[in-house]
This record gives structure tokens, C-alpha cells and sequence, in this order.
């Protein structure tokens, strides 16, 4: 069952931001040219001062369009795995599988391969998930 | 030459970015080019200056735009899930899309309540209408499904609709914003954008479920119930309820749930009102178990107990179980499920699914402590019963 794909990503980055973003690098690089050609007359503070300018603008330009692409490539319907506990109530034996279209809870299967004389029983369906929550400390 | 006095490195520092054109004269070649630079500088401050507020709108306007194009993608989606579902398995012989459409689009007007009394009547005249008649547009649209995949195609359609029902919710605000320019009509719709996000991407998952008859978070009620009634004889209950008697602790207990593992929810106000006019009022107990809103910090699967008709949904069933209970003096308990709306309505998670031993351990607790051997008590598994049999 094809239940585990993603669907494709619709990538949408805003051209809007993305001029604004091209803008800043823009600065951000004539901000650093002028850093080093200060540097080159001998005027350190001039020179640290546009550099750091530069460096600030590029950095919140280039994650600011980091985020957006992120978000665009979030765009998409992710479908957890889902699991089917099977259990034969005489034996006790418990075999876990995926997830097949037409199991519910309490669905009787085919016989239990230890004892032939009983069913086994779906006992439980259910998606694992691994979340990475963030925990906070209150 | 520098215009600023001082010598200390601080006051350098400081001084250069207020004279920036002028101390940047001594590079030479460069000054045009630093000329330009601060003078954008200052320009940028007072655009922000006069234009702050309006920028912060258009910023807005963008981020709800951005949840506009992924709440499209996930509707659209939606829809073409619930077409392939019903291709599939209602094997219709004409293409149901248009059909689809029409249904992703219907309303329902809730009665009249300048004078509420009797409303409670009224409004389950109108859901009872509104179900079957979306049931019979399912059997239209799929008419090899049996009636479990009727139930859990309406399931599809109906969280296909509220997806469709979302994102034209959101697009209104978004255009009204851009429109009228108002800060105000687009900051509404901006500050619950996350929550509406969370709540679309939920119906977005929970879409395969019902097309598959997954069980959702919502059916950890019923499936409680079905774990103390398995294997028991079974009597139908109005409507689209199941019941069965089940010695707990020495207690006769009645279990109810939502008949599975189609999707359904039941009426369990009904079945309640049948089953206490049954037993002429001489219940001991009622207790009802549901999944609960859990808030932020707490945990997915939490075992909570308290006192009340645990039962979400418009309120008619409710209402029925708390004017039988009140007119016959019965007590309630309640145990809840802990979960976030997302949860609710995907497929049922592990830590929901294991829950269930705990909550019955602690049923059996409220029996023990709140009823008598012999006593006759009522056990209310609520929720939807999807891929959850008896």
C-alpha cells in the first residue's frame, strides 16, 4: 500500500521577497567591497564598520530566503505509517504488520499458524509517531 | 577629513554612522558609491518611519497569502483524494467529480433562536435531514459500496469540506484585507493563521484515513467500549448504536459505543434516553468516556476523570443524556483521553491506543468506588468508530 508517499512538493517562493532579498545582498556586497577598500587605505574602523554592516545584511538576506524555501518545501501532506497488531487470544502470539485496506479493531483473520483451531483477532491499528517536540522546562 | 571632534574610539564608532558620507570621502574612489549607501540608509528610515505600519501589513498580507497557496494545495488535494476514494471503491459508472463539487459545497442553516425553546428538537430535526441526505448524495456517487464504505466515504467527503470550507474562509479575510487595506481585517485572520494551519493539515491526513477506515483519535472512546464489550452478544440501540451487558466488578453493565467499523458516531443521546427508559430510571451510574482537547504541555494519551455528559458535537446529545440523567437523578462520571485537535481526527495514535487499558483500569475504579455490587451502571464509549469493530 502506497500509504507512506509524500505528495510533491509545490515549491512557491514569493518574487516579491525575493527582490527585496536580492536588494540586501546587493548592499550587503557593495557594503563589503568598500569594507576592503578601506582596509586597503590603511582606515581599520571605517573598514571593520562596513564590514560588519555587510556581514549582518547578507546573513539575514541569505536565512530569510533560507525560511521561505524551508516553507515552500513544507508544502506537502505527509502520511504517518500505520500499524496493525494481530494477536491470537489462545497462543498469545502477537505479530505487528502494516496497515491493509478492510482491517479494523476486532476483525477476525485467518487461523493462528500455532493453533489451527483459532482465529486471530486484530487488537489495535496505530500510527507511530516521532515528534520532535520541544520540551519546555515550566 | 572627519566632521565629528573627538578622538575616542567610541565616539568614532558612533560618529560614523551619523557621517558616514563624509568620513567615507577619505576612500578615494569609493565615496560616490558610500554616498549612495547612506543615503539609502536614511531613506529605509524614513520609509519606516511613514510607511512602518502599512509595510507590516503587506508583510502580513504575504504570510497569509503563502497559507493560502498551501491550504489551495492541500484542498485540491482533498478533493482528488475523495474522487480517487469513491472511483475506487463505489466504482461509479460516470465520473463524480462534478457531483463531488456540488457536494463540497453544502450548507446547513441552523434553526431559528430568537425563541430558544425547543431549539435542541428543531436542530436535531435538521442534522438528522442533513445526514441522510448527504448519505444518499455517497450512495449516488459510489453505488457499489456497502454501507461501512458509505459510512467512511461521507467521513471523506466531510473532512474534504471542511478543508474547502477553510480555505475559502482564509481567502475571504485575504482578499477583504487587500481590498480595504485595513490592517485590522487581515491582522484577524494572521494571529489564528497558525492554529487554522494545524487544524487543515489534520483534515489533510485524516482524508486517507477515512478513505482507508483507519481508526482516528476521536474513536479512542469507542474503542474503550469495544474492548469491554468484544466478544459479547450485541443488541442494536437507536441510532446506529450497539450495546451489550457486561458483569464488571459484580456491577450489570450496560456498554454503548457508535456501531463499527464504518464511520459513525451514533447518536448516543438516544441510545442513552432508550436504555435509562428501559431500565425505568434504576441506573446506579453513568460513565462516559471520550477523547479530550489536551492543552499545550500536556501529554498525547492522558487519563483524566471528572464529572459531566462527556460528549463534544452541536450539542443535541448532550443535552438529552443531561435532562434523562436529571429527571431520574442519576449521577455522571466522565473519563477523558487526552489529544490535540490533529490527533482527533488522523489516524489514532500509539500513545491514544495505549491509553485504553489505563482508562479502563480507572472505569473499574470509578465503579468500585462510586456504585454497589448488584448496582445496574451505564458505560458510554463515545466518538467515531472508524476501523473499530465490537
Amino acid at each position: 500500500m502506497a500509504q507512506n508517499q509524500t505528495s510533491p512538493a509545490t515549491k512557491r517562493i514569493s518574487t516579491y521577497l525575493m527582490m527585496i532579498v536580492l536588494i540586501v545582498i546587493a548592499l550587503s556586497i557593495v557594503s563589503l567591497i568598500l569594507a576592503a577598500n578601506a582596509y586597503l587605505i590603511g582606515d581599520g574602523l571605517t573598514a571593520g564598520f562596513l564590514a560588519i554592516i555587510g556581514l549582518i545584511a547578507m546573513t539575514m538576506s541569505i536565512f530569510t530566503l533560507y525560511q521561505s524555501r524551508r516553507q515552500a518545501v513544507q508544502m506537502k501532506i505527509e502520511m504517518p505509517k500505520v500499524m496493525t497488531t494481530i494477536e491470537c487470544k489462545k497462543c498469545g502470539s502477537k505479530t505487528v504488520r502494516e496497515y491493509q485496506r478492510g482491517d479494523y479493531v476486532y476483525k477476525e483473520l485467518d487461523a493462528c499458524p500455532k493453533c489451527p483451531d483459532t482465529k486471530q483477532i486484530i487488537t489495535a491499528i496505530y500510527k507511530e509517531v516521532k515528534e520532535k517536540e520541544k520540551t519546555y522546562n515550566v | 577629513m572627519s566632521l565629528i571632534p573627538g578622538s575616542g574610539a567610541i565616539t568614532r564608532i558612533l560618529s560614523l554612522a551619523i557621517a558616514l558620507p563624509v568620513s567615507t570621502n577619505q576612500l578615494g574612489g569609493s565615496s560616490d558609491w558610500t554616498t549612495y549607501l547612506s543615503l539609502i540608509s536614511y531613506l529605509f528610515f524614513i520609509v519606516l518611519i511613514f510607511y512602518g505600519q502599512r509595510i507590516q501589513m503587506y508583510v502580513m498580507i504575504r504570510e497569509v497569502e503563502n497559507s493560502l497557496h498551501k491550504l489551495k494545495y492541500i484542498k485540491e488535494e482533498g478533493r482528488k483524494n475523495a474522487i480517487d476514494a469513491i472511483k475506487e471503491i463505489g466504482k461509479p459508472t460516470t465520473d463524480p467529480s462534478a457531483r463531488v463539487d456540488r457536494y463540497l459545497e453544502y450548507f446547513t442553516i441552523s434553526p431559528q433562536n430568537m425563541d430558544p425553546a425547543g431549539i435542541v428538537y428543531k436542530l436535531d430535526h435538521i442534522l438528522d435531514v442533513r445526514d441522510t441526505r448527504l448519505k444518499d448524495e455517497v450512495k449516488l456517487m459510489a453505488p457499489s459500496s456497502d454501507e461501512v464504505q458509505v459510512n467512511n466515504l461521507e467521513n471523506t467527503l466531510e473532512a474534504a469540506m471542511a478543508l474547502n470550507f477553510i480555505y475559502k474562509v482564509v481567502r475571504h479575510y485575504y482578499i477583504q484585507g487587500k481590498k480595504t487595506l485595513s490592517l485590522y481585517v487581515i491582522m484577524q485572520i494572521q494571529m489564528i493563521l497558525p492554529m487554522i494551519m494545524k487544524e487543515a493539515e489534520a483534515y489533510a491526513s485524516a482524508l486517507k484515513a477515512f478513505a482507508y477506515g483507519q481508526p482516528i483519535g476521536d474513536g479512542a472512546g469507542a474503542l474503550v467500549a469495544a474492548k469491554l464489550m468484544h466478544g459479547y452478544e450485541l443488541r442494536k440501540l437507536p441510532k446506529d448504536c450497539v450495546m451489550a451487558t457486561v458483569q464488571i466488578e459484580g456491577r450489570t453493565a450496560i456498554i454503548i459505543k457508535a456501531e463499527g467499523p464504518g464511520g459513525n458516531v451514533g447518536k448516543p443521546g438516544d441510545a442513552v434516553e432508550a436504555v435509562i427508559e428501559e431500565n425505568e430510571g434504576k441506573i446506579a451510574n453513568v460513565i462516559m468516556i471520550d477523547a479530550g482537547l489536551k492543552l499545550e504541555g500536556e501529554l498525547v494519551g492522558e487519563v483524566a476523570e471528572g464529572i459531566g455528559a462527556a460528549i463534544g458535537g452541536p450539542g443535541v446529545d448532550q443535552y438529552k443524556i443531561e435532562e434523562k440523567l436529571t429527571k431520574y437523578h442519576i449521577p455522571i462520571n466522565a473519563v477523558i483521553i487526552k489529544e490535540d485537535i490533529g490527533d482527533a481526527v488522523s489516524p489514532m495514535r500509539k500513545e491514544i491506543n495505549d491509553s485504553v487499558d489505563k482508562v479502563i483500569e480507572r472505569v473499574k475504579a470509578v465503579i468500585l468506588e462510586r456504585t454497589k455490587e448488584g448496582d445496574k451502571i451505564i458505560i458510554v464509549g463515545v466518538g467515531n468508530s472508524i476501523g473499530v469493530g465490537q
